[in-house]
């Protein structure tokens, strides 16, 4: 009951709070009346049901019976207690019983009357041309309740062959037809008809979408390899390729790696338990991964990164993000430096990122790297205003002092002075640059007054 | 209790009470008590209808939400299932059903409410799980039109959209037409009918043939409204990608509104007396209803959030003023003139510090540094720059892997803000983002293409700037503050579907007439004849009152812009807004993307 309780307060929160009166019913009791009369002239629009006395599904048995109403009544149909029982399946009437009620409705009235929510008995549209004068006054209606359920018929009672002919110059009938198989999960049959008509690359797509209800991660890889040979889009096709030789890989690398934590002799397993499986996750994740456990392992195996970069051609802005996220998170600052280290032929190194070094020093203050190892990347932060900023934001006080320096801005040096701890070696570091800089004027002004004094 | 219904121009609660005594009947007609199971997505619909108490008053005790297993044991004579007409509904139906004690005494019968329509296919599959003859009653609620609010109408079909666009499915069209068939029986036909798009003409053609096929539904009621529009989404798919900047439209971008209900953090919500500290704090997310029975809230929904907080603070003074007022009251009659004026100062202090929480809580966001970049390179994209090359926030947004549909709303916008992207551009970002996100999303990016919403662009030529130029779309020197132009709802700019709104009351489609054709779908014009005696004719100085069906979804910001032209003095036009589903580029995305989890069965 509690439960019950539960969705009862639910319904009184999504419901609004207040109590409930009648009030605003006598108070509108002059709109009502008009509205009724409005309503009572919609009736003949939703609810023209004065003609059918006897209620058949349109496969052709009857559902029961139903009461006619004479009173305003806006929801088409009512039965009385006693009625029930005749709803039964066990309790179906004879099909003769019903027949000659049907037989007279024309397509238009049989759509019609479909449209207003009644049921019809579809069976004695035994021609072909028939079916398709009744396909088409649907699909003039516009209402796909009623173009799906002619079309159930029509599946039901016409050629595989006949059908996809007739739907292919039905655009709209084609469209419904489709999107119910999609919805009732016909695919075998809707890949026909995809084929029939020849649109190979929503064939494509729509075989590829299947892998999705495969949960079974080997069953899944044999049939993305299936998919590969599908008559996709170049770009596309690619795309696919790497989806199946991504779940490759992270299959044999899943295993080895479940086995490594299991022995437990694998440090950075036991270090660092991995929370999930490797299994279904994107590439970029895959290679993060592969970053953390894998880093320093030779290009020949799967689960190493540069194997990665190279099967799935990962740019390189990718690539050395992941891997500094990676290699971050494990304040692994060494493999940090070497990824922005390069050599040129002449022995000397230099560092370079790919992805600027402001965004690296963004990654590294993430990943709650100390301030010696920022400071070395703000340092490399090529626009000076770029610098500073970062470098205040994140208390990289040499960065900052040595960049006023250079700028020879005494007055927001000075001004810097009241961020570094008194007495600390920064301040020392400042107050040093603030003497030399009045000592180099001093000399500029000597050698300025002594030039002017030989002129 | 539904007053705000009956505020605007046109007074909706006709509507509300019809659909309120279609209901009475349905549960009448299910004699003896009951209890009804819920498709979830139904109640907040329904909320806007009825209350619990009126369900209460016919019998229903008790409400379970819809799924599977075995129903809750309750002493009722009727279980009745208020669905949606899906096949996955169908089957939870099917699994509660065949699960029933048959031995249990008195037996329960079972009824189906299909909302807002009858599905022969859900009957057809009920029938092959072979449960469908236990239904006793089996009905529609043709739950087409609900209104929000005095001037706003959803279906709150939240896949019209796909279906529309993706599916070449027209039923939510059909829908559309026969809500206003509805709406022509309650206020009137309506003699004059303008549209943009494939949709809008189908629905217009609809409409003429119901007309002509039940000629009983002419009326004698005197029009209310002189002029419908209708538009389709996909005439501009520009707007609901970019961030909405009015106070509600933020709101809904940020926490979502559900049939005007919003969910917030509860923190900012906290009683502050007592100081307890921290003790109790709530931790249940604030419901609040949203709407214009509220003043404060019907005053500043629909500013720019740069012009709320001054309203704020001056609404502040002015109650802190009127409770200051009690000093000042000496003689008994003062003070009993004070006492009776509480209740409604009281109700203002508390929706004022509800909306100054709201406020806080939403700055927070817009000051934050990626709201402000998001918003740049949007605007950037709005007023034409750079949209032809691989954008820099965007991939740095992948890199550090942002949700997905952020992504894809900036990537749209650049699209459609350039007549498609350049086949390199596409690619880049295709393959950016299948890396990071899952090739799974190959479906999805698919569906993109086929609304249209991301595409290479094969003509060679962008037309997007011609467009932008002659209907005004980007304006510089917008005023938050005090706008005199509807661009001030996104800080810049003018909601294309709107401009085209206000371009049809003045001066007209025909100056137009060439970007009319380079927006998808055909414009048209259609007369509906009225009977004699019924010609309206108008007052001097009376404004003409425009119906506006956005089909494919409206969002809270282009409702702003709308009701701004409604108020604008010399204006002319009042509006009433119709839509299929209130969205955000948010919850819009989302309708197209695959849906990659299996379902739960």
């Amino acid at each position: 009951m509690s439960r019950a309780r539960g969705d009862e307060e639910e319904y009184w929160h999504s419901s609004k709070f207040r109590a409930f009166t009648f009030d605003d019913e006598d108070d509108e009791l002059s709109q009502l009346k008009e509205s009724k009369r409005a309503v009572n002239s919609l009736r003949d629009i939703v609810d023209d049901d004065d003609d059918d006395l006897e209620r058949v599904s349109w496969s052709g048995e009857p559902v029961g019976r139903r009461n006619k109403l004479p009173s305003f009544q806006s929801l088409s149909d009512a039965l009385s207690d006693t009625g029930v029982k005749n709803y039964a399946p066990e309790l179906r009437r004879p099909k003769a019983e019903y027949k000659d009620y049907s037989s007279d409705w024309s397509p238009k009235d049989t759509v019609r009357r479909m449209q207003r929510g009644k049921i019809c008995s579809l069976e004695r549209f035994r021609s072909l041309q028939d079916k398709l004068v009744l396909l088409d006054e649907a699909v003039a209606g516009h209402d796909g309740n009623v173009i799906t359920a002619v079309l159930i018929f029509l599946k039901r009672t016409l050629r595989r062959e006949i059908l996809f002919r007739e739907l292919e110059v039905r655009q709209v009938a084609l469209c419904h037809l489709i999107h119910f198989l999609k919805e009732t999960g016909e695919q075998k049959l809707l890949l026909d008809l995809l084929r029939f008509l020849d649109r190979t690359e929503e064939v494509a797509l729509s075989q590829y979408r299947e892998h999705l209800n495969i949960q079974d991660v080997e069953k899944r890889r044999e049939f993305l390899k299936g998919c590969i040979g599908l008559p996709f889009s170049a770009e596309d096709t690619s795309h696919i390729q790497d989806h199946y030789t991504l779940l490759e890989r992270q299959i044999i690398i899943e295993a080895n790696d479940r086995h490594l934590e299991s022995a437990g002799q694998s440090e950075i397993f036991r270090k660092y338990p991995r929370k999930a499986s490797i299994l279904n996750m994107p590439l970029v994740t895959t290679l993060f991964y592969s970053c953390f456990y894998h880093y320093t392992e030779a290009e020949g195996t799967f689960s190493s990164p540069t194997n990665l970069k190279k099967t799935f051609k990962i740019p390189d802005k990718q690539y050395v993000l992941t891997a500094l996220a990676a290699r971050a998170k494990l304040r692994a600052w060494d493999d940090v430096d070497a990824l922005f280290t390069t050599k040129n032929w002449l022995g000397y190194t230099k560092k370079k990122a790919p992805i600027g070094f402001h965004r690296v020093v963004e990654i590294l203050q993430r990943n709650n790297a100390p301030v010696q190892v920022l400071q070395e990347y703000v340092r490399l932060v090529e626009d000076v205003e770029t610098r500073l900023n970062l470098a205040t934001k994140y208390k990289c006080h040499d960065v900052v002092i040595e960049t006023y320096r250079d700028l020879k801005d005494r007055i927001q040096l000075t001004a810097y002075k009241c961020k570094v701890e008194r007495g600390s070696a920064d301040e020392e570091k400042i107050n040093s640059i603030l003497n030399n800089m009045v000592r180099n004027a001093c000399f500029f002004f000597q050698r300025l007054s002594s030039e002017m004094a030989v002129d | 209790m539904a007053a705000h219904l009956s505020s605007g121009r046109v007074n909706l609660t006709a509507l509300r009470e019809a659909g309120r005594r279609e209901l009475r009947e349905f549960l009448d007609k299910c004699a003896g008590s009951k209890a009804i199971v819920w498709d979830e997505y139904l109640t907040g619909p329904f909320g806007l209808i009825a209350q619990y108490s009126l369900l209460k008053e016919h019998e229903v005790e008790k409400m379970f939400t819809l799924k599977p297993g075995r129903l809750p044991p309750a002493d009722v004579k009727n279980i009745i299932f208020f669905v949606r007409p899906k096949l996955e509904l169908m089957d939870i139906i099917t699994d509660n059903v065949l699960r029933e004690d048959r031995g249990r005494s008195p037996q329960r019968d079972f009824h189906i409410l299909f909302v807002p329509r009858r599905s022969l296919l859900c009957e057809q599959w009920l029938k092959e799980q072979g449960v469908l003859g236990s239904f006793i009653h089996r009905e529609q609620y043709s739950l087409d039109l609900i209104p929000f609010d005095g001037d706003l109408l959803s279906m709150e079909s939240e896949s019209a959209f796909k279906e529309c666009y993706l599916e070449s499915d027209q039923t939510s069209l059909y829908h559309a037409a026969k809500g206003l068939m509805t709406l022509q029986a309650l206020y009137g036909t309506i003699p004059q009918i303008f549209g943009k798009g494939e949709c809008a003409r189908h629905v217009a053609n609809m409409m003429i043939r119901m007309k002509r096929e039940f000629p009983g539904s002419q009326n004698s009621i005197f029009p209310v409204f002189d002029t419908l529009l209708l538009l389709d989404r996909n005439v501009d798919l520009l707007t609901p990608l970019a961030t909405q900047l009015t106070y509600e439209g933020l709101i809904d971008e940020i926490y979502g509104i559900q049939n005007t209900y919003v969910k917030l953090p509860p923190e900012k919500f906290a009683p502050k007396k007592q100081g307890e500290g921290g003790k109790d704090l709530p931790t249940e997310p604030k419901k609040l209803q949203l709407n214009s029975a509220e003043e404060l809230y019907a005053e500043i929904r629909d500013k720019n959030f740069n012009a709320v907080g001054s309203v704020l603070s001056k609404k502040a003074k002015i109650i802190s003023a009127a409770f200051e007022e009690r000093h000042h009251a000496k003689t008994v009659g003062e003070i009993k003139q004070f006492v009776s004026q509480l209740p409604h100062m009281q109700a203002a202090r508390s929706s004022l510090a509800n909306h100054t929480s709201i406020a806080e809580l939403i700055k927070d966001i817009t000051t934050s540094e990626d709201f402000f970049d998001n918003l740049t390179v949007e605007q950037e994209f709005m007023s034409g720059i750079d949209t032809d090359k691989v954008n820099n926030y965007i991939e740095d947004c992948i890199a550090q892997k942002h949700p997905l549909i952020k992504i894809l709303r900036l990537v749209c916008l650049q699209s459609v803000c350039n007549s498609g992207l350049k086949q390199k551009v596409l690619d880049h970002y295709k393959r950016e983002i299948l890396q990071t996100y899952g090739y799974e999303h190959i479906l999805t990016l698919n569906n993109l293409e086929k609304a249209g919403l991301l595409k290479p662009q094969t003509s060679g030529r962008n037309n997007y700037p011609t467009i932008r130029k002659t209907l005004r779309l980007w304006m510089d020197d917008v005023n938050e503050q005090n706008p005199n132009d509807i661009s001030y709802v996104y800080s810049g700019y003018a909601p294309l579907s709107v401009r085209l709104a206000q371009l049809l009351a003045r001066p007209g489609w025909r100056s137009i007439e060439e970007v009319l054709k380079m927006l998808p779908g055909p414009h048209f014009e259609e007369r509906q004849q009225l009977p004699t005696g019924l010609q309206k004719k108008r007052q001097h100085g009376e404004n003409r009152v425009t119906l506006v069906f956005f089909l494919g979804g409206v969002t809270y910001a282009e409702i702003a812009a709308l009701r701004f032209l409604s108020q604008m003095e010399d204006g002319g036009t009042e509006y009433v807004i119709a839509t299929t589903k209130l969205i955000n580029g948010t919850s819009w995305i989302k309708s197209l993307m695959e849906k990659l989890e299996p379902a739960p069965f």
